[in-house]
């Protein structure tokens, strides 16, 4: 954990484990092991944990049946199964993907991989708040349309996206919705059946879980065909002797989740409301980057005009707070976040984007902290800023 | 955060020569804050010497860094030793960059020159032969 004088506001980024997680995984380093795959007990034991976690898993998100929950390495993982396999296998019905434009660059890589082989990938456009336009994806749908794959909620931004209505419509003519959910799973309900997914993308790091596991949910029946090929297990979805630890972590997590995520999203939200708020008010020319409301719990991004981020991350670090920035020279692409960009924010001031996501171990007393040092950093920074206007700090 | 090295945190958190020179004998602006960096650095001339160097600027650790480290190498140098001064000069003096750094936001030398030739302009001196602002050859800044 962090030390008594650091405040974590990076959990998008990293989250750390979970005592409880760790602590349930432990026995399956020090006591059991096995192969799953095998009859006597040894492997028994291993299978048993290994089912009882996909069980959990299975619930926080309320499939139907555990065996909707494949296990992969985590969330990148995933979506390349998911957008792969679900394309390639669906292929002789048409060749359109359709994908918001704010995706997280594990689902735009995996797209520009598939535009390469064959398929047309079209970009929804989203409002200034980052919600998807569900009338142009209407427009973009046809005959051809094998995917649709749009985010439960934005990493950056927090802008949790109409997945019901998305769904409904992709549904009409045939095509098959993924969702990546792991910026929002754990931290919001998510129900596959409800919100009619087809096949969703979950990490287990994103909820207190180990890292290095992640799930894919696969409603039955959905025609998909395997990335990882060898000896079968995973129903054959996903090859490779299982990682029962991991698993059994990650399903300890989603269980926690599910128990506990009512009241942490409403603490949350309090703290998270308190910074933007104070923010706004001891800050001119600060904005709120993404939706209001509709705005996962623990995601906080704001935008300062004529300061650039990653100077102002340096600059909470040293006061002991650690962020993220959306500027360019945050990314190793050096590109401002394509997510701003699409919202309409000009280049300029999407750098100066501060994202703050809040999680587990921080307290009403880092939202007070945090406002007593910001307000000076901005102003130090914007001193030196040849574009700030005269008065402006 | 490890990336910089502690010469550069030194010059971000304490940056030298901060600020404007009102009655400036010659200003250089370059960069884009379109790619996230924008520095304009200030020359006060005296004789053939820098006799002030102070700098505005808009972007990362390294921007802010190698904007302050400049002030500092090239005040009370004359015009043509200024001249001289090299982004890897620079970088060096501050124990090195990050290599995505080395680029984008290492302008201080490109903008004490052009603050220089700006003061050369203003009093019709010509610029001696073969002098080039770096970051003009070649595209430091691609946004989609």
């Amino acid at each position: 954990m962090a030390q008594p004088n650091q405040i974590y506001m990076d959990y998008s980024s990293y989250c750390p484990i979970e005592p409880r997680v760790l602590k349930e995984m432990l026995p399956y380093y020090e006591r059991y092991f096995g192969n799953p795959s095998s009859p006597h007990s040894f492997g028994v034991q291993m299978k048993a944990g290994l089912e009882a976690a996909r069980e959990k898993v299975a619930s926080l998100i309320n499939a139907e049946k555990p065996s909707e929950v494949i296990f992969t390495s985590g969330s990148t993982e995933s979506i390349n199964a998911a957008l792969r396999g679900a394309a390639f296998r669906n292929k002789e019905k048409g060749n359109r993907i359709i994908a918001s434009s704010i995706e997280h660059i594990s689902v735009r890589n995996t797209l520009k991989y598939l535009a390469k082989n064959g398929f047309e990938v079209v970009y929804l456009p989203v409002d200034e708040y980052g919600v998807v336009s569900v009338e142009s994806l209407k427009g973009a749908m046809n005959e051809r349309t094998v995917l649709v794959t749009v985010m439960y909620a934005n990493n950056e931004v927090g802008t949790v996206e109409p997945i019901k209505e998305i769904a409904d419509i992709a549904h009409e003519k045939n095509a098959i919705l993924h969702t990546d959910a792991t910026a929002a799973i754990g931290k919001m309900p998510i129900d596959v059946n409800r919100d009619g997914i087809d096949m969703m993308s979950i990490s287990s790091g994103d909820m207190y879980g180990p890292y290095g596991i992640g799930a894919l949910y696969l409603r039955r029946g959905t025609r998909f065909e395997p990335l990882i090929l060898g000896g079968g297990q995973e129903a054959g979805f996903r090859s490779g002797t299982e990682n029962v630890a991991g698993a059994v972590g990650m399903g300890k997590a989603a269980e926690i989740a599910k128990a506990e995520m009512a009241q942490e999203a409403e603490r949350l939200s309090k703290i998270r409301d308190r910074i933007i708020k104070g923010t706004k008010e001891a800050i001119t020319y600060s904005f709120l980057n993404g939706h209001p409301t509709l705005r996962l719990p623990n995601n906080i991004n704001m935008r300062f005009s004529f300061i650039e981020g990653e100077s102002l991350v340096l600059s909470l670090d040293m006061e002991g707070i650690a962020a993220s920035s959306g500027s360019a020279c945050s990314s190793k692409t050096l590109e401002p976040s394509h997510v701003l960009l699409a919202m309409g924010i000009p280049h300029e001031e999407a750098q100066g984007s501060l994202l703050l996501s809040l999680g587990r171990w921080n307290t009403p007393q880092d939202a007070q902290k945090l406002l007593e040092v910001l307000p000076n950093i901005v102003r130090g920074l914007r001193e030196m800023s040849p574009i700030a206007p005269p008065g402006v700090r | 955060m490890g990336m910089y090295t502690e010469k550069v945190m030194d010059h971000f958190r304490h940056p030298r020569n901060v600020g404007e020179i009102k009655d400036a004998d010659g200003i250089g602006k370059v960069g884009n804050p379109v790619c996230g960096d924008l520095m304009w650095i200030y020359i006060k001339v005296k004789g053939d010497r820098l006799e002030d160097v102070k700098f505005k600027t808009f972007g990362c650790g390294a921007a802010i860094a190698t904007s302050s480290m400049i002030t500092e190498m090239a005040k009370g140098k004359t015009i043509d030793e200024a001249l001289k001064i090299s982004r890897q000069d620079v970088a060096d003096a501050l124990g090195g960059l990050p290599a995505i750094k080395m680029h984008c936001s290492n302008l201080a030398s490109d903008g004490l020159k052009s603050a220089i030739l700006d003061y050369m302009k203003r009093n019709g001196i010509k610029p001696p032969e073969g002098i080039k602002i770096e970051s003009e050859h070649e595209d430091v800044c691609e946004t989609g």
